[in-house]
């Protein structure tokens, strides 16, 4: 192995190879905007209005799996999580901490992919970081990105908006993500198994800036996936929420691993999806603007709020009801 | 995904439902009662996931049985596997197993106390770990039921065939059926039927059955594990209760035969010999595991580390072994929700996935929590 192939610790040291590393990887890709010059922080417009600011690092292993990696990956949950904050997202910060040994050729993709994201997204990554750590210390490759974004003015949105009747929906197919970094953990060779679902929601939450406090509040469904998220909805609360089996839009090989392996779908994470609460008047309406777009035509109702306390229930193709309880510790596939 | 979906006709569900309902109607005009047990633990599982238990009659009774691995496996096993991550072996398991208490501890605190604890999706790993790794000791922790047994002996013979020696099994293998003379011979307990399991049958075949319909005149029906399959084995039940009848049904005969699977059955005599095991909360039954033969003791980690399992403490407020024997509902515990749940397990039945206090806590709706005991 050699500097030409593969990250060094030297690529890390603040030397000639640092450099060298930024001019070959960084600024080709990011060097245009408020990065141009290499500036210790970046110096934007203040647009005026209520910002929304996020951060959220990511340590997914592998690097690289069916359907992304974690260079859109880091893109999509920042920009996500502004989103679903009823944020427009603008900027983003990039921070790489690279593991001594990682191919440059697996970092070319994934900053590719940052970039290709960041485009598809209207964000500029506006500054950023690299540190090198020697083997052993790291994954490879962990990502932080911090967002921010113009909070948009029409959202009015809080869990404690929400009341009897709303209706729950969810913009595409569920577990997506999680069965697919799953498998190829596992190695487990599919063909046509399941595709991670990274990919945006601020376009579908633009698309309903217009419902103004019809919208309650909204969430993308990732770690704990939509059991997770529900929960906390009505944790505590005097309401609950009602889901049908029948509803559960699931992608044919996330279902086929996820029987496999005997993991609820509803455990897993998805990392392009968003589930929004609202009065139910205008869920047909959000439904249908959704489903005209490229990244909500899965989108279906998944059930409705009810006064059943704190408990998110489930009723089951067969016409019983159960509890959908939060994921605890690690999902672990089941012995037989 | 074609071939699920058939199995969970929510119509077709209705259907059985109905015809469940008149039999249970039929029975209480005779003043019976039945209590099936499902022997198995993904029944157990299935049957919360799907709601099943609240589409039954009331006086028509699922009760868990011991048949979940990793619920019956001891406390003294997971002591010994803690004690060989300790000499620096890695230990290779299967999921579910990382957070079953052992006397003092568990496989997760070993891990993040510095122990070498891979989690597999197949016993091939254990080869490929032991070949990856040639200056170190790969035990696979080997538990399971005839359906998991021979895939797990298949480490052995991949060892001989390619000459690894630096992997050895933990056994603590487990058969079905002297756990169901143990639960018929016991007076305590009153079994009206088994709802029998699907993949160990498979192994087994139905004709494994059979001594035990004869003899303690109990109807056992082989059922699949989709909510359709489990409603068709309830119907099946009730409908020799109503004839007074008790003979082995294999309503699973898509996948299971009357001999089972000789391959399989010859893989597990070839390497294994019977022993007598001891099951969590219930005690040793004669002849009930299964133990590699001498010729094989190189890859016997008991033997080869002189590690034996024994028997290890539980929390003395532990109930799991009454409701193994399907003596107590999971809510009559008193530990229940209350100190033991999911997320720090008192006794195993809360740990593995398909453990029956797992599965209460899961699924099961609070009224239904509130029921009581048996």
């Amino acid at each position: 192995m050699n500097a030409d192939t593969v990250i060094q610790l030297a690529h890390g040291g603040g030397g000639r190879l640092t450099r060298e590393l930024i001019e070959s990887e960084i600024v080709p890709r990011f060097g245009n905007g408020p990065l141009r010059g290499l500036p210790d922080g970046a110096t934007l417009p203040s647009p005026g209005e209520r910002l929304v600011f996020t951060t959220d690092s990511f340590v997914v292993q592998p690097l690289e799996f069916p359907g992304g990696n974690i260079g859109d990956l880091a893109v999509h949950g920042t920009v996500n999580d502004l989103a679903v904050c009823g944020g427009e997202p603008k900027w983003l910060s990039l921070a790489l901490i690279i593991e001594e040994g990682l191919p440059f050729s697996v970092l070319g993709r994934i900053l590719d992919a940052v970039r290709a994201a960041a485009d598809a997204c209207g964000v500029t990554v506006a500054t950023g970081d690299t540190k090198v750590v020697a083997r052993g210390q790291g994954d490879g490759l962990y990502v932080n990105t911090a967002g921010i974004g113009l909070a948009l003015p029409e959202f009015d949105l809080g869990m404690e908006r929400i009341r009897e009747g709303d209706c729950v929906l969810v913009s595409g197919t569920l577990a997506d993500h999680g069965m697919a970094v799953m498998s190829a953990r596992q190695n487990m060779d599919f063909t046509d198994g399941p595709r991670s679902d990274t990919g945006t929601v601020h376009r579908l939450v633009l698309a309903v800036r217009g419902f103004g406090a019809a919208v309650r509040f909204m969430r993308d469904p990732t770690r704990g996936g939509a059991a997770a998220v529900l929960n906390e909805m009505v944790e505590g609360r005097e309401l609950g929420i009602l889901l049908k089996e029948r509803e559960l839009p699931l992608a044919p090989a996330t279902r086929a691993v996820a029987e496999m392996l005997g993991i609820d779908p509803l455990h897993a994470a998805s990392e392009g999806r968003l589930i929004l609460i609202c009065d139910r008047e205008v869920a047909p309406e959000i439904l249908a603007r959704w489903r005209a777009m490229s990244e909500g035509a899965g989108a279906v109702c998944l059930g409705t709020v009810t006064r059943d306390r704190g408990r998110v229930v489930m009723e089951t193709v067969t016409g019983g009801r159960r509890l959908v309880d939060v994921p605890r510790g690690e999902l672990l596939p089941r012995i037989c | 995904m074609n071939y699920i979906d058939g199995f969970r006709n929510p119509e077709v569900a209705a259907q059985f439902v109905r015809m469940i309902a008149e039999q249970g109607r039929a029975l209480a005009g005779q003043g019976r009662r039945v209590r099936i047990m499902e022997v198995c633990g993904s029944h157990t599982m299935a049957i919360g996931r799907y709601g099943i238990r609240q589409l039954l009659p009331e006086n028509v009774e699922l009760i868990s049985g011991p048949g979940c691995p990793v619920c019956v496996t001891d406390p003294g096993y997971i002591d010994t596997a803690i004690a060989l991550a300790g000499k620096g072996a890695i230990l290779a398991t299967f999921g579910d197993m990382i957070r079953v208490p052992g006397s003092d501890s568990d496989l997760t605190a070993c891990r993040s106390g510095g122990g070498d604890v891979r989690v597999c999706y197949s016993p091939s790993a254990a080869v490929e770990l032991a070949r990856a790794h040639p200056e170190r000791e790969v035990v696979f922790l080997a538990i399971g039921f005839e359906t998991t047994i021979a895939p797990v002996v298949s480490i052995v013979e991949e060892a001989l065939r390619a000459g690894v020696r630096n992997v050895s099994l933990l056994t603590a293998f487990k058969l079905v059926p002297p756990a169901l003379h143990a639960l018929l011979a016991d007076k305590e307990i009153k079994i009206d039927a088994f709802l029998c399991p699907a993949h160990v049958s498979a192994i087994i075949g139905s004709r494994a059955y059979e001594p035990f319909a004869a003899a303690y005149r109990v109807p056992c029906v082989i059922a699949g594990f989709e909510p359709l399959d489990i409603l068709y084995g309830v119907h099946g039940i009730l409908g020799q209760a109503l004839k007074n009848e008790a003979r082995v049904e294999n309503q699973y005969a898509r996948v299971v035969r009357p001999e089972g699977n000789p391959k399989a059955q010859a893989r597990i005599a070839r390497y294994l010999e019977p022993v007598d095991a001891s099951w969590r909360g219930i005690g040793v039954i004669p002849s009930s595991g299964l133990g590699l033969r001498t010729e094989f003791a190189a890859y016997d980690a008991e033997r080869k580390f002189g590690l034996p399992v024994r028997p290890g403490r539980q929390h003395a407020g532990c109930r799991c072994g009454d409701v193994i024997k399907g003596k107590l509902r999971p809510t009559a515990c008193a530990l229940f929700a209350k100190v033991c749940n999911p997320d720090q397990p008192v006794g195993p039945c809360m740990v593995s996935a398909e453990g029956t206090c797992a599965a209460y806590f899961k699924y099961t709706l609070p009224e239904e929590k509130r029921g009581g005991g048996k």
